[in-house]
């Protein structure tokens, strides 16, 4: 069980939480990339064997979106890269 | 090829069983090969043994990281079914189920197959409009599949005794698909291996490939492994949940995700349910299996996942569901639970293809690919021997990508 640092709630147990998969590539403009650069945006979502970048919805508590970093080999909550 | 019969097995009984022969051979690594299959389970193994088989290759190396057959062939749930979706998903499952059927005498090795049909509790009237209109497309392409009344489910699985009309979700009806059965997974992955190498396949176990090597021309030109490079023109990615770890290597990127899936078993009890129970609407599934096993497998976790365990709230959640529709379960122990991680595809379909790369191939999206096995290796062998997708396979390439003629599957053990 994952406890997830809610910044409305604080840490709250996984079983309130919605995953909504993991942060993509910014939606480029469609008329200024190639087709495959846009198909690529479109089905290709980062598989790493690592830290990953993801979204949780805290359906069934504040409602609210939030994005957290963790280790899809230990599911460790871990520090991203641009975290403080 | 030693050949295994009543016959050879009374004559080694006779030599108190020091005589077998060994099933395959362990040959020393060559530094080249016309083909090379990176992972020896089951789609590796079976794609191996066909290349040989049918399409005439005979220098072909399968490199295993572990030992083989010890990845997802040994943790799944070993059911096999064809009732799926989509027009191009259905006639290639009904093509391996018959494959599995006949697999016994292709490969000489008991797979100790059981057909014994699958059943499907219904409790939402959304699920029921889908699967009528799933039996409506399988009646086409030859799979069977039929609605029974709720009295009939419960005659056919007296087990069955909550979801009565109190229950949250009570019981609606059922979908009887009578060409489901279970066998034996690690008979699969050894009577391939086995059947492969009397073709003279060479099967290398503890020999991880740690990167893909390209060639000036940007082909593929072989493999780096912890053995040493192995130089081949072909090279066929047959790894499950680890496909974009090694392809990335290849700097190619694929629409897949890594998943891990649960499955738990029972104690051994007496014969209690003689189908493969499958409640879709609950979320879980089983069957009994000939040692009197409850093999149960649930939802996958939520979230991308390298880890092959089982997670708590995932357990929890299953269990919970199983009880609510067979209370008397209560009382089974557990004995042993594990996890699987597989890639899914965008669409949820599989893909077998050519890539951006020259002579590598992959077998990747199998989210339920135990069923899939030998027709899985077999149209993966055309594909590698002609250059040219088997018709049954043709829509699975990674072409659809490409037109976003995307293959949205929903027969697969997660609704997405």
């Amino acid at each position: 069980m994952l406890l997830i640092p809610c910044p409305f709630c604080g840490p709250r147990n996984e079983s309130e939480f919605a995953h909504g998969g993991p942060v993509r590539a910014r939606r480029p403009d469609p008329d200024a990339v190639s087709d495959a650069a846009w198909v690529e945006y479109l089905t290709v979502t980062p598989n790493p064997q690592g830290p990953v970048q993801e979204h949780w919805w805290h359906v069934r508590g504040c409602g609210t979106w939030l994005t957290l970093w963790r280790d899809t080999t230990s599911h460790d909550i871990v520090k991203g890269p641009d975290d403080a | 090829m030693q050949r295994y019969s009543l016959f050879s097995l009374a004559r080694n009984a006779l030599s108190g069983h020091r005589n077998w022969a060994r099933a395959w051979r362990s040959p020393p690594l060559q530094p080249a090969y016309d083909v090379v299959i990176i992972g020896a389970g089951g789609h590796g193994l079976a794609t191996a043994y066909y290349l040989a088989k049918e399409f005439g290759q005979k220098n072909i190396a399968v490199l295993e990281r572990g030992w083989l057959g010890g990845g997802n062939i040994a943790r799944n749930t070993v059911t096999i079914r064809s009732n799926y979706m989509r027009d191009e998903s259905i006639p290639f499952y009904v093509k391996s189920v018959a494959m599995f059927e006949d697999l016994t005498r292709e490969l000489n090795f008991n797979m100790m197959h059981s057909k014994r049909t699958m059943v499907d509790v219904v409790q939402t009237y959304s699920r029921m409009r889908e699967l009528r209109r799933r039996q409506l497309t399988m009646d086409i392409y030859g799979s069977t599949y039929e609605p029974i009344s709720t009295e009939e489910l419960r005659r056919r699985i007296p087990a069955l005794t909550g979801g009565g009309p109190d229950a949250r979700l009570p019981i609606l009806g059922g979908m009887v698909h009578t060409d489901a059965g279970v066998n034996r997974h690690d008979a699969v992955a050894w009577g391939y291996a086995r059947g492969a190498d009397a073709l003279g396949v060479e099967i290398h176990q503890k020999t991880a490939v740690q990167s893909l090597i390209r060639g000036a021309d940007g082909a593929i030109a072989g493999v780096q492994t912890n053995r040493g490079k192995v130089r081949a023109a072909k090279v066929v990615v047959a790894v499950s949940g680890h496909t974009t770890t090694v392809t990335e290597t290849a700097g190619l990127k694929l629409p897949l995700r890594t998943m891990n899936l649960t499955a738990f078993v029972s104690e051994p009890v007496k014969p209690l349910v003689d189908v493969i129970v499958n409640c879709p609407d609950s979320g879980f599934y089983f069957s009994q299996s000939d040692k009197g096993e409850m093999v149960i497998g649930g939802a996958p976790d939520a979230g991308q996942s390298f880890r092959r365990d089982i997670k708590q709230t995932v357990f929890e959640d299953t269990v919970t569901a199983m009880l609510s529709l067979f209370p008397a379960f209560q009382k089974l122990k557990l004995m042993r639970q594990w996890g699987g991680h597989l890639d899914i595809a965008h669409d949820a379909s599989p893909i077998m293809s050519k890539t951006d790369v020259a002579g590598l191939f992959i077998t990747a999206g199998w989210w339920g690919g135990y069923k899939a096995i030998p027709a899985g290796g077999l149209t993966l062998a055309h594909l590698v021997a002609r250059g040219e997708p088997h018709p049954l396979m043709a829509a699975f390439t990674l072409e659809r990508f490409r037109h976003l003629d995307f293959v949205m599957e929903s027969g697969t053990t997660t609704a997405r």
